[in-house]
């Protein structure tokens, strides 16, 4: 039941999370690799939109109206939210045994031909039905997110902010500088999105209604 | 439905009692610590008083990162601020030379002082980076008085909480706790880059908050008052900035 509680409730922080970091992104829509990074400097690309500001050269003659000041108070609101309910999800994950039960591969599991047993199923898109278990791939994307793209959001997150850099200056810096740790950000959220993309499909094409109810119900589950 | 035995009943209220005054408790305890910030109202008030609370705890005694004298941006960009108004016009074209910070509020002497008087205090200079909340950001090296220095002449007294500055543009004025004010980065800068100030990027006189983003270090310096609460300033939020949506605290 908490697996379904957090999960919710990281949807509801993702949501908030994108949306204002996109708020974000138009006010500055130019990436930079380093430590410094301003409308003088050579961007390491720029992203096809008009900006919030006037001081950046995007072409349009178009300013958007500017939403950072709630933009930024809900980003770290939600970013708080979501870290909490993290912790909850993570303790609760290794106390229960759900990591160990249910993410980790098993023995027979980690040869290249079961992956491609599992992908070939997929592949052919064979009827997924009603499964109790996460099949391989599932295992591999679920702890990629969980312990690889979402504390690397967090990461490169507080690497923007120069009073955590101020106590923590490794952070940033073994990443390369600050712009290196905001381009970061934005592909990490890049990875994220195609995640959330390929999940949401994934369970349509396991019939949606179906998925749905159980993860709000969580009716068809073995156990609580 | 599962039936809810008496005991977990009695466990779980007790448990939320137990939660609600440890909030209560939480919360006093740092309203005295000073881990509350003034705009912590609202809905984002929660999580702006998280990301303050931790962060003040977390950077108690930490120092902006500082830099090599090679990493200083070549080209270093400066937002275009309004004209700040005919009486700024008067003063630069005498070159600043009649530029007075006032000091007041909690101290024992109020006064006044020239450029040349701050530069007497006290100098530092670091070379620290300056991000803007947008997103861009550049390296300089940033030479001033530090602010803990004017407020040591002008005798700031012990129940003072925040130190309250503005710009001689009447809509720019922000404030900061005494973690930030009696910081040793924290200068009340004239030089830049080993020359004067540019206008463009504040001079004569700028506020450099470097454990902060840009927009805290506030352009054309020309009053600081110490204070023991920001009620009395504006709508009570601590600065310009909650007015127009953006929070007081910018060390994220």
């Amino acid at each position: 039941m908490l697996v379904r509680v957090t999960h919710w409730a990281t949807v509801v922080c993702f949501a908030a999370l994108l949306v204002t970091g996109v708020e974000i992104v138009i006010s500055h829509p130019r990436f930079y690799w380093g430590e410094t990074g301003n409308v003088m400097m050579r961007p390491l690309f720029t992203l096809p939109i008009a900006s919030s500001r006037g001081t950046v050269p995007t072409g349009y003659g178009y300013v958007m109206p500017d939403e950072n000041g709630w933009s930024r108070y809900l980003h770290f609101e939600a970013a708080w939210a979501a870290v909490l309910t993290g912790l909850v999800y993570g303790i609760a994950g290794v106390w229960s045994g759900h990591f160990r039960r249910d993410l980790l591969p098993g023995r027979g599991e980690w040869s290249w031909r079961a992956w491609w047993a599992v992908l070939a199923l997929y592949l052919r898109r064979e009827p997924a039905g009603e499964a109790r278990r996460y099949n391989v791939l599932q295992k591999a994307a679920y702890l990629a997110v969980v312990f690889g793209l979402f504390p690397a959001m967090i990461w490169t997150g507080l690497a923007l902010s120069p009073a955590f850099d101020s106590a923590v200056p490794w952070a940033v810096d073994v990443l390369g500088g600050r712009q290196s740790a905001r381009t970061l950000h934005f592909f990490v959220t890049g990875a994220l999105v195609v995640f959330v993309v390929v999940h949401v499909a994934m369970v349509i094409h396991a019939g949606f209604w179906s998925r749905m109810r159980a993860m709000i119900t969580g009716r068809g589950e073995e156990r609580e | 439905m599962k039936r809810i035995s008496r005991r977990k009943l009695i466990g779980s209220g007790l448990a939320a009692t137990a939660g609600v005054a440890g909030l209560a408790a939480a919360g006093k305890l740092a309203e005295r610590y000073g881990l509350v910030p003034p705009d912590c109202g609202g809905v984002f008030g929660p999580g702006e008083t998280l990301t303050y609370g931790v962060q003040r705890v977390l950077t108690a005694h930490s120092l902006a990162r500082e830099f090599p004298r090679s990493m200083i941006s070549a080209a270093p960009f400066a937002n275009a601020t309004d004209a700040p108004g005919a009486a700024f016009d008067g003063l630069r074209a005498g070159g600043f030379a009649d530029w007075r910070l006032q000091v007041d509020g909690l101290v024992e002497r109020p006064g006044t002082y020239s450029l040349a008087d701050l530069k007497g205090m006290g100098r530092r200079s670091q070379i620290t980076e300056i991000a803007c909340e947008e997103g861009w950001s550049y390296i300089a090296e940033w030479i001033g008085t530090p602010l803990t220095a004017v407020l040591q002449a002008a005798g700031m007294k012990a129940e003072a909480r925040y130190v309250a500055y503005f710009s001689i543009d009447k809509g720019w004025w922000d404030s900061m706790d005494m973690g930030d004010a009696l910081h040793p980065q924290t200068l009340l800068a004239w030089g830049m880059n080993d020359g004067e100030l540019p206008v463009g990027f504040g001079g004569p006189l700028r506020m450099r908050v470097p454990r902060q983003l840009g927009y805290k270090s506030i352009k054309y310096i020309a009053r600081v008052t110490a204070t023991d609460s920001m009620k009395g300033f504006g709508k009570g939020l601590g600065s310009a900035s909650p007015e127009g949506g953006y929070a007081w605290y910018a060390g994220m």
